[in-house]
């Protein structure tokens, strides 16, 4: 066992040595999310219109920074995933990984230890975001916190090998950033992050709810007001958005682990 | 000696373009053995299947006994690769990128320590231990590649293109490491090289060209292929120099680069009859003992570049 497990925590362990020696990184991946977050929400506060949300049978109305900040917390474990996971175009070329690659370690291993890699930077922006949710009225317990600290495991799980399954395949950052800007960027704009999925065109509406991004975010949502019972009714149940997460997830990882075994170096 | 490589009719085709053509060579134990080609001569390709990284189109190639198209993984554990760029994380210390290659081969705690101290001290690097890896010279990045290479103690070492981005000085000492490492561990060790001072310092030598390999041997079995001196002439008319010396000695003359280049017992005598004869078309004229880059040119008809 031993064998299997000392290469995942080497590569695991290396990709946080790595985000602690590259500062900008944090920078990026938390500065941006609350630029956007600050600016954005400041300036569409007024026209929004709120979902319909409920606190113990009677109605609660959310400003839209409050609405928007789930989906920031969420672009972070994107921008997390996205950063941990670019890496692998150059290194698979020149660099550390190359040594991994003919190392005698099963590939699944290789992708699981920078899942886990990522799975952890993201945790640790996401528990320092969830620290500005009292400064916008949202009462964050202990079961909320727990819960909503799995749930973000869950997305980033997802997203990080969303991040991989891409980056395995790539020849050059540059169509990465492209791939990012094509793909990832929109799923999380259409994830309900940005606007509600209530009032949209059908087309649209159709688009978000095949987005696993969507349950995602919903299970965020859900996790993040746990202590504060308040509800929403137009997402989808908090089961429903574990399944579809676990399933991206599974789905995403499979998809990794089979582009890395494939993928000559 | 035992065979340790052995690549026996290995083809490799990039879609419709071949870029190995029926290769056949063996390593030994103890022998440090070079396969020399100009850039797109297949060396890379054939480093990388070697090393695991490809598998052939067609062919078998056996490391250790074990058969690479179906056992790489038993293969993985027995070699040591170090590849053109040097395979280090630059973010990590000296020490961080050693410990962690002992983890991807299950090397860990007083054992891994030990060894590590064991390769900072045999390439001389102990007193860096502790510095980021990006801070470190070409040099000494290489150094610690090949500690990193060597810190599983591989039973086989493969290097592609060592030397590159390495100075003259610090090449001749890679060099004499590779030497000393390959009878000391008594380990076949492959490099490929375009450079031809690297694989005069091999025991063997494999010359690729086109993804065909054209002669292989000691440097000197190959170099006494060449009968004589070789004698260079640079010329303004390469061309009618060319067909006059043929007509005028009978000698296989090859013209490359405004040089022509000719094979002879007595060069000393030769070079001064065919200035005598043709003052006015020689501009410089030399000669001297057979080079690789001699037995390339006499083996493929071009120039080595």
């Amino acid at each position: 066992m031993l064998s299997v497990w000392l290469p995942i925590k080497t590569i695991w362990w290396r990709e946080i040595i790595r985000f602690v020696r590259q500062r900008s990184r944090l920078l990026s991946a938390i500065a941006q999310p609350l630029i956007f977050w600050i600016l954005i929400g400041s300036g569409l506060s007024a026209s929004f219109k709120p979902p319909s949300t409920s606190l113990e049978n009677s109605s609660y109305e959310q400003a839209y920074t409050e609405y928007f900040y789930p989906g920031i917390v969420v672009l972070v474990l994107l921008f997390t995933a996205i950063f941990a996971t670019i890496s692998v175009v150059n290194e698979r070329r020149e660099g550390f990984l190359q040594n991994v690659l003919v190392a005698p370690v099963p590939r699944w291993s290789i992708v699981l230890g920078q899942t886990l890699g990522g799975i952890t930077l993201a945790l640790l922006q996401g528990v320092l975001l969830l620290g500005i949710a009292p400064l916008i009225g949202i009462k964050v317990g202990l079961i909320s916190l727990l819960t909503t600290c799995g749930v973000m495991i869950l997305i980033a799980f997802g997203l990080t090998n969303l991040g991989l399954l891409i980056a395995w395949r790539m020849d050059s950052t540059q169509g990465f950033h492209a791939i990012m800007n094509l793909i990832l960027i929109p799923i999380w704009l259409l994830s309900g992050a940005f606007f509600p999925l209530a009032g949209v065109p059908n087309w649209l509406a159709w688009v978000m709810k095949l987005n696993p991004v969507t349950y995602g975010l919903a299970a965020f949502r859900h996790s993040l007001y746990l202590d504060s019972h308040i509800t929403f009714d137009e997402l989808p149940t908090m089961i429903i958005s574990i399944i579809v997460c676990s399933v991206f997830s599974l789905l995403t990882y499979t998809g990794a682990v089979l582009t890395a075994s494939t993928q000559q170096i | 000696m035992k065979k340790q490589i052995v690549v026996e009719r290995l083809t490799h085709n990039y879609d419709t373009r071949c870029a190995l053509d029926n290769i056949n060579f063996n390593v030994a134990s103890g022998e440090v053995f070079c396969l020399l080609g100009p850039n797109g001569s297949g060396k890379t390709t054939l480093f990388k299947i070697l090393s695991t990284c490809i598998s052939p189109t067609s062919g078998n190639v056996k490391i250790l006994g074990f058969n690479l198209n179906t056992q790489k993984r038993a293969i993985r554990k027995l070699i040591g690769v170090v590849f053109q760029n040097p395979g280090l994380d630059i973010k990590l210390t000296v020490n961080e990128n050693l410990r962690h290659q002992g983890h991807l081969y299950g090397i860990n705690g007083q054992n891994l320590n030990n060894r590590i101290l064991e390769l900072l001290d045999r390439f001389e690097i102990a007193d860096r231990k502790n510095d980021i890896v990006e801070t470190l010279s070409g040099g000494l990045k290489r150094r610690v590649d090949l500690a990193k290479a060597l810190l599983h103690k591989p039973s086989v070492l493969i290097l592609d293109e060592p030397s590159t981005g390495l100075d003259i000085g610090v090449r001749s000492q890679l060099s004499q490491h590779l030497r000393e490492l390959a009878t000391q561990e008594n380990i076949p060790i492959l490099l490929t090289t375009h450079l031809l001072d690297e694989a005069e310092g091999c025991n063997r030598v494999g010359i690729l060209d086109k993804g065909r390999l054209v002669a292989i041997g000691t440097p000197d079995q190959l170099k006494s292929e060449i009968s004589g001196d070789v004698v260079i002439i640079e010329s303004g008319e390469c061309e009618t120099l060319r067909n006059a010396i043929q007509d005028r000695y009978h000698v296989q003359v090859v013209a490359a680069d405004n040089n022509l280049r000719i094979e002879t017992v007595n060069a000393h005598e030769f070079v001064r009859e065919v200035v005598t004869a043709y003052p006015t078309m020689i501009e410089a004229a030399r000669f001297g003992k057979p080079t690789l880059a001699d037995v390339f040119i006499k083996m493929t008809g071009k120039t080595f570049d």
